[in-house]
């Protein structure tokens, strides 16, 4: 090896705009881009340290078994293994928890879903590590598995917790239930006596994983001071060290951590997956260790997507005016808690859609079971609701002989309207306008497969343009056009009364003559482009040019999670109020030096800062950023919050519950292979309103990006778990998410209507698009198929009457 | 065992390597190239890509041991051959020395998280180095084994049109269409 | 695990002959998957990539001889001509990366029900050529494959080549796959025409526990072509025989279900791919691929 170590603090990303350029509005470059794009980008995989130890971690095969024995012995005497440790080898805290410290760090007596942690080796090399890990005897006697509601629920079901005494044990109904959420509003009975149309359906959502590209990897280094330095990919560095700090015995300030290069999130680094496995083994040994999971073990390494079961219910009036919904919503949270809770009340508070519906009844519950724990994931429990009710759009505007954007439409919520929670809408929602957006759009050409120029003899049929692709099953036999459309809304920042807010620390100094920004924050910079806004915000607020963004760690205020579309809200909020902090700070300075001066600088009159210079509003230097400063650097940490929110009503559901509203519409069109089942969608429109785009580029890729992994649910996505609980798919050989080819064509419309309670306007963006995709995808494919389609993915058995098996 | 095989133009040496060790592990762990990415390591994603005796392939699926002797091209190289063909690197303080293909992708947008860039950016170099104009086929066809979860693909479709339109002008000539107008990036040393 | 690395063709069979467990490895495709995943941990891993011969390929009369390592890739540039259902079947293997370096001998040698390439191979006529030092012979594809991952070789032999006639009709491949590209088979289906013969060959992959052809198909539609003077008419063939070969093609199929799919979509898909592909080929064949040994994908940019 070149290096003797590769770790994530030897980046520093500088970018540089031009004079007055690369503020917010404009597509700025990545900072990080030409390193990731030389291979430089040193990613948490490809963290190394000399003399470091591999980990390796042993697993449950079964779902739900009890631990009679654990021996280790023979794995201890693999030359080169350094260390194993056990449940009985943890030194403090045994569990751990976003919200409820149900999880063990290691598995004690009872695995409860297959893929549990429960023993981990530290060795010279992965392969010992591996071996070791194989000859740890571990006596399992199997248990029979909680899978479903009924299950779960039934008198005598094995309880996953015994005992729990959570905040949420006392209002659930079974202790296999987590968490439920009520929304009561108006009247239900009284609704439906008035109804024209009543539609009922029954809707399921299969699990879907993040599969983000860059493995759980991490690398923990014993430090001097008794403590731990680990370089980890997460999506939120201090709610990792506040989980991590307990479980090794240690004060919080000897946790340190470092964000390193991440491969994608998407709500899959929200949980601990390897940070603690790392720090043990690092402990123990004395030694750095290096956890990497390769893909099969990724699959059990994170939380998944909730799979749900749905049940809607809509009256409406003859001319389409909603009268009433009712929802049941059941969410598999698995073995342990997760961010289940959370998901719930997302899942129960978004559950009737940007609609405007007086008369609501919404249950929404978690389960836990012995399938795999589920969490979060890009759309947070609105993604599901998003599903049905959108499908029961759908049915209703069939029911009622009328265009499906239309009864939309005319039931959209838009600003000031009042949700099911009885919170007012108190920012645009252009409900109808995106709709409307989406719907005029020209349609994409017909028969694209024979206008392809051909190569070659014969018709020119181009098999890339047709369902099946390259597989060939297709000349254009069979294949039929659908239209569907979908809108969505999504919350955005932590919700229910969380305490949501985020740190920035700004520092203006002069390096070689210039006035420079440093940026210095705790956000986790998970490909979402947070590095690029950041810079941006700091050359706008501070007219400099060069801004380095200091690398994400503990040594600064928490940012919270990069989740929830949260994080140019929250860390883009914090950057530009230390931003003014930082710039009253140098106004003063400069008033100091400067009183006998230019005028402006006694007047009171407003100052800004531009191209490094202050000048006044007229656009009057008065002196420049580099002279005030001279050889001070001025600098300040500030702690930004949104307004507060509250938790939803136990039984009523409600309350000032979300801070922002977040909206995104497609029109879907596809072509089916009615007769093989097989989709290509050839174009996946989306209009969003993002209040504010602070990067066009970077907003454009967020839609188009939670675009087509609602398009992955739509049609291929699921982790296929046995009754037993045992995942038959942990791989990308059978967890198939799409390729180029698969995805169409996704021209974006983005709108900018301000919410004046947000920084510059902004909206969070992640989110929202990859809700209404889902089910635009299997609106336009109803379309084209006739056939109900009450499931997603849809597999070609839906689409060809060949069901049972896998869809069983 | 002992293996020896040429990375990037440079002889490289690697020892006591495990005869399981895939080369992607070999190059990673024991060469100091982590550029391509382990992603799926079953072939499955494109992530590690790297061209072997001018191939495409996955360096998870090549055994250490069959590369002894031949000839390894990494995106850690990825500029040196374009240099090789005659391409003109970028210039600029930022990114001076990136190729076309790397340099387009960044001006594009066709990078979030970055985990499948690597791999892309060897494949989508492979494909213009053999076709100077693809058809959006043609490309969605090249790329079809490289996964991205970040971009829905759209501007990585982007960037490699215009690396190939920059490609395809003749040296000295202006590049076309730099994307959007921006700040330059630059990055410290690893 | 030791790492063998014969340098010809008689030092790979010395070598398989002393480790009958040793595990070849050409294109890796397979075997390293089972190494990175800990599914497999041979004693000896043996590199067939430093074996000239098994590279090559040779055009003869009647047939080609194919090196067992040849890559798809190569397959597609360079033999659409001869071996077009082999072409197109290489041609949705995996992904542009695996198609350079996975092969039709590792894909006999792994004998999965799902391998793309067995199907071509039994509607084009091949026979697999091993070896061991004990000497050589000759496999009839149709005799390869004895089970679900299991195939007809000794332990202390190799597959040199496999012997694959040269079309002398329209062939068609077709596959299931709930992916458009980077995908394994849920099904997969072959048809050939071999006009000179008068026979219509059709195989089946992933619908039984071994890739099969679909005799009684077969033998139904070479008689009903036959019977109804179609093979020198310009007509097409009657919907109620392409239906029937379509409806017995299903009928041979054994699926299960699985991760990829039930065995009713299975057998159903078969069927429409059967009935499908045989308009392509025959198609083809009206419009002059009568006789000769024309490549016709059905005009579609594939290969």
């Amino acid at each position: 090896m070149a290096d003797a170590t590769r770790l994530p603090t030897t980046i520093t990303q500088v970018s540089q705009g031009t004079a007055a350029k690369g503020g917010i509005g404009e597509s700025t470059l990545r900072p990080d881009g030409t390193l990731k794009v030389t291979g430089e980008f040193a990613y948490a995989s490809d963290l190394w340290h000399e003399d470091m130890l591999w980990g390796c971690t042993l697993r449950s095969p079964y779902a739900h078994a009890e631990i009679r024995s654990v021996d280790v012995s023979e794995a201890l005497r693999i030359p080169g293994v350094r260390s194993v440790m056990t449940h009985d080898d943890l030194p403090a805290a045994t569990h751990y928890g976003l919200e409820i410290q149900d999880q063990p760090v290691l598995a004690k007596d009872r695995v409860r879903y297959h893929g549990e942690a429960v023993a981990i080796v530290a060795a010279d090399h992965p392969e010992t590590a591996r071996r070791a890990a194989a000859k740890i005897r571990v006596d399992y006697a199997e248990l029979p598995p909680v899978y479903d509601e009924e299950s779960a629920t039934r008198e005598g079901a094995p309880l996953l917790h015994p005992g729990r005494d959570d905040h949420h044990s006392g209002h659930v109904a079974h202790p296999n239930i987590l968490h439920r959420q009520p929304i009561v509003r108006g009247d239900v009975a009284a609704a439906k006596a008035e109804a024209d149309v009543v539609v009922r359906n029954d809707y399921e959502v299969g699990m879907q994983d993040q599969a983000f590209l860059g493995p759980e990897s991490g690398l923990a280094v014993p430090a001097e001071d008794g403590g731990v330095d680990l370089y980890i990919a997460t999506q939120w560095l201090h709610v990792d060290r506040d989980q991590l700090a307990p479980v090794l015995g240690l004060p919080a300030e000897k946790v340190r951590l470092t964000l390193s290069g991440v491969g994608g999130a998407f709500g899959a680094r929200e949980d601990l997956s390897m940070q603690a496995h790392a720090c043990l083994l690092a402990m123990a040994t004395g030694r750095p260790v290096k956890i990497v999971y390769n893909r099969y073990e990724s699959f059990f390494g994170h939380v998944h997507r909730h799979p749900a079961k749905l049940t809607y219910e809509h009256g409406a009036t003859r001319d389409g005016k909603l009268l009433y919904a009712k929802c049941r919503i059941v969410l598999d949270g698995g073995a342990y808690a997760s961010s289940s809770p959370a998901v719930v009340g997302n899942a129960a508070s978004l559950g009737i859609g940007p609609y405007e519906v007086d008369n609501v009844e919404v249950e929404a519950l978690a389960l836990y079971t012995n399938n795999p724990p589920c969490g979060a994931m890009r759309g947070f429990g609105a993604v599901q609701a998003c599903f049905a009710y959108e499908a029961q759009m759908d049915a209703l505007a069939e029911a009622l002989d009328m265009d499906p954007v239309e009864l939309r439409q005319r039931n959209a919520m838009s600003q000031g309207s009042v949700l099911p929670t009885g919170q007012e809408v108190d920012a645009p929602a252009p409900v109808a306008e995106i709709l409307r957006r989406v719907k005029e759009r020209p349609m994409p050409p017909q028969r694209q497969w024979e206008s392809s120029p051909s190569e070659g003899a014969g018709t020119g049929v181009d098999v890339r343009a047709l369902p099946g692709g390259l597989s060939n099953t297709t000349h254009g036999e069979g294949v039929v056009r659908g239209v569907g459309y979908a809108v969505g809304i999504k919350n955005v920042g932590f919700s229910e009364g969380f305490d949501d807010y985020s740190t920035a620390r700004v520092r203006v100094e002069v390096v070689g003559g210039e006035a420079v920004a440093l940026v210095h924050t705790a956000m986790a910079e998970v490909g979402q482009g947070g590095v690029t806004v950041h810079a941006q915000i700091a050359r706008t607020e501070l007219g400099v040019s060069r801004v380095t963004i200091h690398p994400a760690d503990t040594q600064v205020g928490s940012a919270g999670s990069t989740s929830a579309s949260r994080q140019t809200y929250m860390t883009g909020g914090a950057v530009k109020k230390a931003c003014e902090s930082v710039r009253e700070k140098v106004l003063r300075l400069g008033r100091e030096k400067f009183a006998g001066g230019h005028p402006a600088w006694t007047e009171g009159a407003e100052l800004r800062f531009e191209d490094g210079k202050i000048v006044t509003a007229g656009g009057e230097a008065v002196a420049a950023l580099a002279d005030v400063l001279e050889d001070e650097a001025v600098e300040d940490e500030v702690v930004f919050r949104h307004r507060p929110t509250e938790p939803f009503d136990l039984e009523t559901g409600q309350g000032f519950g979300h801070v922002q509203y977040s909206f995104a519409a497609h029109r879907a069109v596809v072509e089916v292979d009615v007769e093989l089942g097989l989709v290509k969608v050839v174009e996946l429109a989306c209009a969003q309103d993002v209040g504010k785009a602070l990067n066009p580029l970077a907003t454009v890729g967020q839609i188009q990006g939670g675009t087509t992994q609602g398009l992955g649910l739509a049609v291929m996505e699921e982790i296929l778990v046995d009754p037993d609980g045992k995942v038959r798919n942990p791989s990308f050989t059978d967890y198939l998410i799409p390729t180029i080819l698969d995805t169409p064509a996704i021209p974006v419309d983005v709108l900018e209507l301000a919410d004046e309670h947000a920084p510059y306007g902004l909206r969070g963006v992640g989110e929202a698009p990859t809700l209404s995709s889902t089910p635009a995808v299997v609106a336009a494919i109803r379309n084209a198929t006739g056939l109900a389609l009450r499931r997603v993915p849809v597999r070609p058995e839906h689409l060809t009457g060949t069901g049972t098996g896998a869809d069983a | 065992m002992r293996v020896t095989f040429t990375v990037n133009g440079r002889r490289h040496e690697a020892d006591d390597v495990w005869e399981g060790e895939s080369l992607l592990y070999v190059l990673r762990e024991r060469m100091g190239l982590p550029g391509s990415k382990n992603a799926c390591e079953q072939g499955e994603c494109g992530s590690c890509t790297v061209r072997l005796d001018g191939e495409s392939v996955c360096a998870c699926l090549v055994a250490a041991g069959q590369v002894e002797g031949r000839e390894v091209v990494t995106v850690e190289g990825l500029a040196d051959l374009a240099r090789q063909r005659g391409e003109t690197p970028a210039e600029g303080a930022a990114d001076a020395g990136l190729s076309p293909v790397q340099k387009a992708f960044v001006d594009a947008g066709a990078v979030q998280c970055g985990f499948c860039t690597p791999g892309l950016l060897v494949a989508a170099d492979e494909l213009i180095e053999h076709n100077a104009s693809p058809s959006d086929a043609d490309i969605r066809e090249a790329l079809s084994g490289n996964l991205c979860r970040c971009t829905g693909y759209e501007t990585i479709l982007d960037a490699v049109r215009l690396a190939a339109a920059r490609t395809g002008q003749p040296a000295g000539a202006g590049a076309p269409d730099a994307g959007p107008d921006a700040g330059t990036s630059q990055g410290g040393a690893i | 695990m030791e790492f063998l690395r014969p340098a010809s063709w008689q030092e790979a069979l010395a070598a398989k002959a002393e480790h009958p467990s040793a595990v070849p490895i050409a294109g890796g495709t397979d075997v390293m998957v089972e190494i990175n995943f800990d599914q497999r941990r041979p004693g000896w891993l043996m590199d067939l990539n430093r074996v000239p011969e098994l590279h090559e390929w040779e055009t003869g009369e009647d047939s080609v001889r194919l090196g067992a390592s040849v890559p798809y890739s190569r397959i597609m540039e360079n033999l659409r001509a001869e071996l077009p259902g082999l072409a197109l079947a290489a041609h949705t293997v995996g992904s542009p990366q695996i198609r350079n370096r996975g092969s039709v001998g590792g894909n006999l040698g792994a004998a999965s029900p799902a391998g793309d390439s067995h199907p071509p191979l039994l509607t084009a006529g091949a026979e697999v050529e091993a070896e061991s030092v004990r000497g050589s012979r000759r496999i009839p594809v149709e005799e390869f494959f004895t089970g679900v991952k299991r195939n007809a070789l000794a332990e202390d032999e190799l597959i040199k080549y496999v012997h694959i006639k040269k079309a002398t009709g329209p062939q068609q491949f077709s596959k299931i796959g709930t992916r458009n590209a980077m995908v394994i088979a849920v099904c997969g289906f072959s048809v050939a025409l071999h006009p000179e013969s008068r026979r219509v060959r059709a195989a089946v992959a992933s619908a039984a526990p071994t890739p099969f052809r679909a005799t009684e198909a077969e033998d139904f539609l070479s008689a009903a072509l036959d019977e109804e003077g179609l093979w020198d008419s310009d007509r097409i063939v009657p919907p109620s025989v392409a239906r029937r070969f379509a409806e017995l093609c299903s009928a041979a199929c054994k699926p299960i279900d699985d991760v990829r799919g039930s065995a009713a979509y299975r057998r159903h898909a078969v069927g429409v791919m059967a009935r499908r592909t045989l308009t392509w080929v025959w198609e083809s064949y009206r419009n002059g691929g009568r006789g000769g040994a024309r490549n016709d994908e059905g005009g579609t940019r594939c290969a």
